[in-house]
């Protein structure tokens, strides 16, 4: 238990997935501009993040290693997400339309987003088990939304102050990205100090 | 071949519009894998071999493709090509492999690659598009190099593992996360005030790319409009 625990929050803020790894930057510098869409980015990432962790799993342990087929991964994992996020938009759409039209237009963006395919490339490195997988997808997940929801709050102050000309836009973001991250730097060691 | 081949095609990816730089894509291997200068290189040179593959292949499938499934066809091919790269490199620089770890197979998400498939090698002659692969891979490596030269300069005070500063004047923030953002973040600026504020303009027009932040937007402004 205190294993899952600890994966989890280390997800969530030691190894935050945008702020320390680097994944998933294109919609957090693109779509954290309002709350409401960051939110709604953030829950439909988390959700393909979980389904992609669930079935790349089997598939990689029971299909490809024990074939030989291992250095398959990477072409099988980006067909296996492109799928299933594809599957995903059906579904939604025929059975859950209320939810298909708040998540709907973010759904194809995700195959191209570099997290969720990390994650399940991760998931093998580290060896975790199918149970510490879908927590460490759910723990990213949950970081994801918890960096664009603070992004989303710094980017609103950064549109009404005075910047200089050539700052304006992308690198005015960037030099406030770089500031939420340094304060991540800040939970370093902290789950393993309390729970290890 | 119908089309004559343009050298304005190859020149165009390095400075003018340079992918990294101006068109301001591919942002995650740029800021992950740049610590140090060296790494920086070796990413390039993947994405490059990668981008020329995937682009002469495109360009000689793109009457065999349908337009519909066009988007998964081009990933199938990015990600067989990585997979050879990815093999090349754990095979001939282990050392490398290491420092890129999971960055390498990310190249398959790496806008610059689908959005030179989609933007260019999807219209234009095999030897256009493996002009344009050239210049942008080289565009891209030139941005990283730069990136990652600054970055490991005031980090850890060496170049290419050169000592060029001492121990103690070193600021190991910029080997660190938030230094990354912050000097991509400043070489951006730069070079907004170099070229007089043109990628402030260019802001405003789409890039057309399936997923990079402007095509989030695009995607997002256009459904609520």
């Amino acid at each position: 238990m205190n294993q899952l625990i600890i994966i989890l929050l280390g997800a969530v803020l030691v190894n935050n997935v945008v702020l320390t790894q680097f994944l998933g930057i294109c919609p957090f510098l693109g779509v954290s501009k309002k709350l409401d869409s960051a939110v709604g980015m953030s829950l439909a990432v988390t959700f393909v993040l979980i389904l992609a962790s669930a079935v790349t799993f089997p598939i990689y342990h029971g299909l490809l290693e024990s074939n030989g087929f291992g250095y398959m991964q990477t072409v099988v994992f980006i067909l296996v997400i492109a799928a299933l996020v594809q599957l995903v938009e059906i579904i939604l759409k025929r059975y859950v339309p209320s939810l298909h039209k708040s998540l709907g237009i973010y759904l194809p963006l995700i195959t191209t987003n570099c997290a969720v395919l990390g994650v399940t490339i991760q998931n093998i490195d580290n060896s975790y088990t199918f149970v510490e997988s879908l927590f460490y997808a759910f723990g990213i997940g949950m970081g994801f939304l918890l960096a664009m929801v603070l992004f989303s709050g710094v980017r609103q102050r950064i549109d009404s102050a005075p910047i200089p000309k050539f700052f304006k836009g992308m690198p005015s973001v960037l030099i406030a990205a770089s500031l939420v991250s340094l304060s991540f730097m800040g939970f370093s060691g902290v789950v393993e100090g309390i729970f290890g | 071949m119908a089309e004559k081949l343009n050298l304005k095609y190859l020149t165009a990816g390095l400075i003018k519009e340079n992918p990294v730089l101006v068109l301001l894509l591919g942002t995650c291997p740029t800021l992950a894998v740049t610590t140090m200068a060296q790494n920086g290189i070796g990413m390039g040179i993947a994405a490059t071999l990668v981008l020329l593959g995937s682009n002469v292949v495109i360009s000689l499938l793109s009457r065999v493709i349908p337009d519909k499934v066009r988007i998964p066809c081009y990933i199938v091919v990015i990600a067989g090509f990585v997979t050879i790269v990815q093999l090349l490199v754990k095979a001939y620089t282990p050392d490398l492999d290491k420092a890129l770890g999971i960055y390498l197979p990310l190249i398959v998400v790496n806008c610059i690659i689908l959005g030179r498939a989609e933007m260019f090698a999807s219209k234009n002659s095999v030897g256009n598009s493996a002009l344009d692969a050239i210049g942008m891979g080289i565009g891209f490596t030139i941005a990283l190099l730069v990136i990652g030269s600054i970055r490991e300069i005031l980090g850890a005070g060496t170049w290419f593992g050169l000592r060029l500063l001492p121990e103690a004047m070193t600021i190991s923030v910029f080997s660190l996360p938030p230094g990354g953002f912050m000097t991509f973040g400043f070489v951006v600026a730069i070079c907004n005030w170099i070229s007089g504020g043109k990628i402030l303009q260019r802001k405003s027009k789409c890039a057309g790319c399936a997923g990079c932040a402007e095509g989030a937007e695009c995607a997002e402004g256009g459904k609520a409009e």
